[in-house]
Order: structure tokens, then C-alpha cells, then sequence
């Protein structure tokens, strides 16, 4: 599904290279996740995959089923199938949460050619989702993620990907400044859109977030590498050890 | 102190292109309010308060011409519940008008007010007040030379909201309105103002709200694209009362909005908002004043302008503390969102303090899009364009949300996206 090669990376104004060769394959109904220490280039990656300006790609490629992600808008990435859950989602006062939502769904069907949801069509579905993360018509009804509390920032993030329904999921530190409770709203929320055609990609610092939402494969990130690759146990490892082992061992 | 001579020939050529209405009661306000004129002379470039904004087709004998738009739009307020009150091009209309009954206010038609009326003691008076320590001829030349208005009396809480059309028919039309609305003890209303209303729009309100009054304005600038209009408004807040107002300003080659609001009476409260967007040969100037004479009185000033395409926008703020008025809080913030490089906001803050014990602030900032916030909206699929509405939007949010009712928050919001919608193609 989604296809990373040598990916490399450069600061647009800096010429500081980020990634150094990114190499990672994700397959359809599977759940990686990306760990590392701090300045590793996890967000860099998760950025350059879904289109942020100030990146420039020096080498290799990056597609979705097989379609060239790298040349696209990020509004054509998204049409594609591609979620990016924000670490640090804005905050877009005098509009709407469900106004949102709904301009968002309709572009991204307007964009694949499919009819627009109708507006009661659209309420039943919101309702229905956002019932499940606990998220109220209080919330639905306020400007989008102003004066949201951190956990109700992320899951809104997490009923976007729900009502968006990517193929290729990507959670930046979705658990970044969540409590253990709110960590479980979200996990369940990611597990519910867990399906044989969605693919994930979990960028974490902890090993805390892959109890609720058990990866496939972990990725151990390093200085712009993926340099380690195993299954859920070397998440453990890394909650044991840190990451200096590991790091030195690549 | 005689007139630089420049500013006496300008000044005496306007009033040449003026007469003096027959006035009755109002007659001797009319009178010093021309003498104020002669005295101060009609604003010219080299005016303090006038630095950013050019006067002349402001003060010109004769108003600049601009073409009528026909608009396609379902007309504002529609959907609201409300009294309507028609002028075309500056003349009450009162076929295309409501019945002027409604309880909690009487309302009279300056042009026509009977011979002894309650506003000979307001007319004029807020207006007078408030041209120190700033000049306002504009506003004096108004008093002199309406033509027509309206006094509005509120006496309680009045039910629905009275709203004020100004449709412009005739490309050369040259209007002076000029209304008093006096709010008493316990009285609340609500006043909408929408439509060009004319060529060139000379306007002044007078308000006056007594203790434990309310008085909330919401006002939509007409937004046809060679329109020109001065307005002013001068407001008195007594204890415990409310004063609201708010405008959105699309297109209009040439506004100038001066609000001039003292605050008397202790734990009073004024808010003054602006949004405006203006594209390419569009100049608009909100030039405020507000007085603190009073005990534990709040003032927030919130003023927004989007501009590109050359667009310019003034922002003149001033509160002054007096001696006194401790306990005062004060905000004052204007921001301009510049969507090229072209457009251009002039900004002048300015505080004046003579009480020790008083919070004010003030803020300016201009700037482009939001980089994160565009790439958020675009990440969720919305195209470029539609993100940039949407920023646009919240850029101008925190002023729209001083306007308390949420119905008319969410109409004035859709006014803005079809601006920006049409805009966009």
C-alpha cells in the first residue's frame, strides 16, 4: 500500500538534511510503528508523506498503490487516501467543527468524482462516530479544536480519520499529552477503522500507546534511518533499554 | 484662529453646494453646527486624523459618481424578525417601509418631527461633545445639513430588532442622514444598518443610553464598489449600560468610520468591532475614540481588515483615562490579514491614562496566511482556495463574536464566505 524507497530529505531553508534513505513498506490492514528518540525525523517523514511546504525531496520516492504521492497537493494526497493525525492540531476560530467536517468529506468525494453526502445523511454518520469517541453536539457545534482540551483535540483528529475513512493512516504522537483514559479513547477509536484494507503508520516515543493499539511491525528510527525492524517485542525492548542500544547497535 | 486660506475656498465651496433645511426645532442646532464648521473648516490633507485617509472626494463640492450594482444577493436580515425601515438614496421610503410601531419605541422621521421634539435636547449635543479634543467637521457639516433621519425613542425592551436598508439608486446621489436613537432607563434594543445608500453618504448617529440601558448595532456597509461614505457615531453610556457595535465593510472605494463613545457612568460597557475585506482600489479608515469618565467601565476595541490587491486599511485607536476613572479596563487590538504584497495597513494606537489604578491594552499586528493552519485544511482534503476562505474567516472571527446573538454571527459569517466564494471564481 504505501511504499517508501530511499526517501531523502532536505530543510528547504536550512540545507539540513532530515532523512538519510527512509525505507518502509506498509501493507493494507497493517499497523507499523515508528519509534525514535527526539530529532530522528519521525514528524519529518509523516510531513513529507502528506505534502507540508519547506521540505525538499533530494532522492527516492514515496506512493500509494503505486501513485506518486510526492508530486501531489496535499488536497490531492488526502483525496487519494492519505490521513495525517496531527500532533499539534490548529485551531480555525469563526468556523464550524461539523461545517468542517462536512466541507472535507464532500471535497475529498467531490475530488474522487463520488456524490456529496447529503446534510442529513452526513448528521447521522457524525453522530453516530462521534458518539463512539465520546465527542458531544457541544463539540460538534464549537469552532474547530478552539479551546479544545488536548485529548478532545485528539480525537477529533481521530473522528476525522473516521468520517474521512483513508486508506493510509498516519498518527504523529497522537498520544502526546493525553492521560491514560483519554490514550484509551483514542486507541479504540483507531482499533474500530482497524480493517483488511487500511493501513497504519504509528509515530510514537512510547511504547504505552502500542498496548491499546498492538502494532504488526515496529520501526526504530534513527538519525533520518529506519534502523531496526522487528515485531511488538522490540517496542518492549525499547521501554526497557531506551533507545541508545539500539541506536548504537545500527 | 483665521483658516490657512486653502482650507477656508474648500471649505466654503462645499456649503455653497448646500442649503440649509427649513429645521424648525432643530433650526438652532442646525445654526452652531455650521458655525462649528466655519470655524474648524472641512477636513484636508494636512489634518492629524486625516494623515491616512485622503478627504478630498469626501468634502468636494460635488459627489464623485458610482454606478448602482445591482445586487443578486437574498437581501441581508431576511431571515431575521424584524421592523423595516427603507431610505433610498437618503429619502425615507415608507411604501417599501413597515408600520414605525412597535412596542418599547416610538419613531419619528427627522424631516418631518413635530415642532417641539424630545431629540432638540440630544440633536446635535453628542456631536458638539464629542469634537474635543479631535476635530470632526465631517460630523458638524452633517448636523447642519441633514436632511432627513431618524429619532428613535427606546422606552423598553424592544422585541425584534429595527433595521435600517439604504438603497442607492441614483449614481450621483449625495446623502446627509443624520439619527438620534435615545435609549432610557431599562431600554434595550437592537439596530441593524445595511445597503450602500448612495454615491457619497455623509452619516451621523447619536446615541444616548441611560443607565442600565442596552444598545446593540450590527451594520453591513453596502458593497458596492464605487461608493464613498463618512460615517460617524457619537455615543453616551450611562451606569450599567451596554453599548455594542459592530460592521462589516465589503468593497466601497473610500470609508471612513469614526466612533467617538464616553463612557459616564460607572460598570458601563462598550465594544466596538469592525471586520472589513476590501480587493484592490478600496481604502477604508476606522478612526476611534473612547473616553473613560467613570468608575470600573470596560472598552474593547476589535477591528479586523483583510485586504489584497492594493487594498488599504487604516485603523486610529485611542482610549482616554480620565482623571478618576480607576478601575477602567481597556482593549484595544487591530490586525490585518495582507494577502499579497500590495495591500497596506496604516495603524495608530494610541492610550492616554491619568488614573493609576487601570488595565489597558493594545495590540497591531499584520500578517500573511497561516502556513499550519493552510496546510491542516489542506491535508483534510479542502483545496487551496476553500482553506484560504475558511483562514479568512477565522482571521475575522474574533470580531464577529462580539456581536452577541449567534443568528446574526452565522449570517454575517455566510456574507463573508460568498464575498470570498465569488471572489474566488
Amino acid at each position: 500500500m504505501l511504499e517508501i524507497k530511499n526517501l531523502q530529505v532536505k530543510l528547504e531553508e536550512e540545507d539540513k538534511q532530515i532523512l538519510k534513505g527512509v525505507d518502509l513498506t506498509v501493507e493494507a490492514g497493517k499497523v507499523h510503528a515508528i519509534m525514535g528518540p527526539n530529532g530522528s525525523g519521525k514528524s519529518t517523514l509523516s510531513y513529507v508523506l502528506s505534502g507540508k511546504d519547506g521540505y525538499t525531496v533530494t532522492d527516492g520516492s514515496a506512493t500509494l498503490d503505486g501513485v506518486d504521492l510526492l508530486e501531489m497537493e496535499p488536497e490531492d494526497r488526502a483525496a487519494a487516501g492519505l490521513f495525517l493525525a496531527f500532533q499539534y492540531p490548529v485551531e480555525i476560530p469563526g468556523v464550524g467543527n461539523m461545517t468542517f467536517l462536512r466541507t472535507a468529506v464532500n471535497a475529498q468525494r467531490k475530488a474522487r468524482g463520488q456524490e456529496e453526502m447529503s446534510s442529513t445523511e452526513f448528521l447521522k454518520v457524525v453522530r453516530e462516530k462521534a458518539a463512539s469517541l465520546k465527542i458531544d453536539a457541544e463539540m460538534l457545534k464549537r469552532p474547530v479544536n478552539v479551546g479544545f482540551s488536548g485529548g478532545e483535540k485528539k480525537r477529533n483528529e481521530i473522528l476525522q480519520m473516521a468520517m474521512l475513512e483513508p486508506k493510509m493512516c498516519i498518527l504523529d504522537e497522537t498520544d502526546s499529552g493525553l492521560d491514560v483514559d483519554a490514550m484509551r479513547l483514542v486507541a479504540d477509536g483507531v482499533n474500530a477503522l482497524r480493517d483488511e484494507g487500511r493501513g497504519f503508520l504509528v509515530i510514537t516515543h512510547y511504547q504505552r500507546l502500542l498496548d491499546h493499539i498492538k502494532p504488526d511491525v515496529v520501526h526504530i528510527m534513527s538519525n533520518g534511518r529506519i534502523v531496526k525492524t522487528g515485531g511488538p517485542e522490540l517496542a518492549l525492548e525499547v521501554e526497557q533499554n531506551g533507545y541508545a542500544d539500539l541506536v548504537e547497535e545500527a | 484662529m483665521a483658516l490657512p486660506q486653502a482650507k477656508q475656498t474648500a471649505t466654503e465651496a462645499r456649503l455653497a453646494a448646500l442649503s440649509l433645511p427649513e429645521g424648525g426645532w432643530s433650526g438652532p442646532a442646525r445654526a452652531e453646527a455650521l458655525d462649528r464648521v466655519r470655524a474648524m473648516g472641512l477636513p484636508g490633507a494636512r489634518d492629524e486624523y486625516w494623515k491616512y485617509t485622503r478627504p478630498d472626494t469626501l468634502v468636494a463640492a460635488e459627489a464623485p459618481v458610482a454606478k448602482v450594482v445591482a445586487d443578486d444577493e437574498v437581501p441581508l436580515f431576511d431571515g431575521t424578525d424584524r421592523l423595516s425601515i427603507v431610505f433610498v438614496d437618503g429619502v425615507f421610503d415608507a411604501e417599501a417601509s413597515d408600520d414605525l410601531t412597535l412596542e418599547g419605541l416610538t419613531i419619528d422621521r427627522l424631516a418631518d418631527a413635530p415642532d417641539i421634539h424630545w431629540a432638540k435636547d440630544l440633536y446635535g449635543r453628542l456631536e458638539t461633545h464629542g469634537q474635543t479634543p479631535v476635530q470632526r467637521p465631517l460630523a458638524a457639516l452633517n448636523t447642519a445639513f441633514a436632511s432627513d433621519g431618524l429619532l428613535i425613542r427606546v422606552t423598553g425592551k424592544v422585541a425584534k430588532p429595527v433595521n435600517l436598508i439604504y438603497r442607492h439608486a441614483d449614481e450621483r446621489s449625495d446623502v446627509i442622514l443624520h439619527h438620534v436613537v435615545k435609549v432610557e432607563e431599562g431600554g434595550d434594543v437592537t439596530l441593524l444598518e445595511n445597503g450602500p445608500a448612495a454615491a457619497r453618504l455623509n452619516k451621523v448617529m447619536e446615541v444616548d443610553v441611560a443607565d442600565g440601558a442596552g444598545f446593540h448595532h450590527v451594520r453591513v456597509q453596502g458593497r458596492e464598489h464605487d461608493r464613498r461614505a463618512a460615517t460617524h457615531i457619537f455615543a453616551r453610556l450611562g451606569t450599567e449600560s451596554t453599548f455594542k457595535t459592530f460592521t462589516l465593510t465589503m468593497n466601497g472605494v473610500l470609508t471612513r468610520n469614526d466612533c467617538v463613545v464616553e463612557l459616564t457612568g460607572d460598570d458601563a460597557v462598550a465594544h466596538i468591532a469592525g471586520a472589513c475585506l476590501g480587493d484592490g482600489d478600496f481604502h477604508h479608515d476606522d478612526t476611534v475614540f473612547i473616553t473613560h469618565d467613570a468608575v470600573n467601565c470596560e472598552s474593547r476595541q476589535v477591528f479586523k481588515k483583510v485586504l489584497r490587491n492594493g487594498g488599504v486599511g487604516v485603523f486610529q485607536g485611542k482610549i482616554l483615562v480620565k482623571p478618576g476613572a480607576q478601575k477602567t479596563d481597556g482593549y484595544q487590538i487591530s490586525q490585518s490579514l495582507l494577502l499579497d504584497g500590495d495591500s497596506q495597513f496604516l495603524a495608530k494606537p494610541e492610550l492616554e491614562i491619568y488614573a493609576d489604578d487601570v488595565a489597558c491594552s493594545h495590540g497591531s499586528t499584520s500578517g500573511a496566511i497561516d502556513e499550519d493552519g493552510l496546510f491542516y485544511l489542506r491535508a483534510r482534503g479542502l483545496p487551496r482556495g476553500i482553506a484560504e476562505d475558511l483562514l479568512t474567516i477565522a482571521f475575522i472571527a474574533e470580531a464577529v463574536m462580539e456581536i452577541e446573538n449567534e443568528d446574526l454571527q452565522a449570517e454575517i459569517n455566510a456574507r463573508v464566505e460568498a464575498w470570498l466564494g465569488r471572489r474566488r471564481g
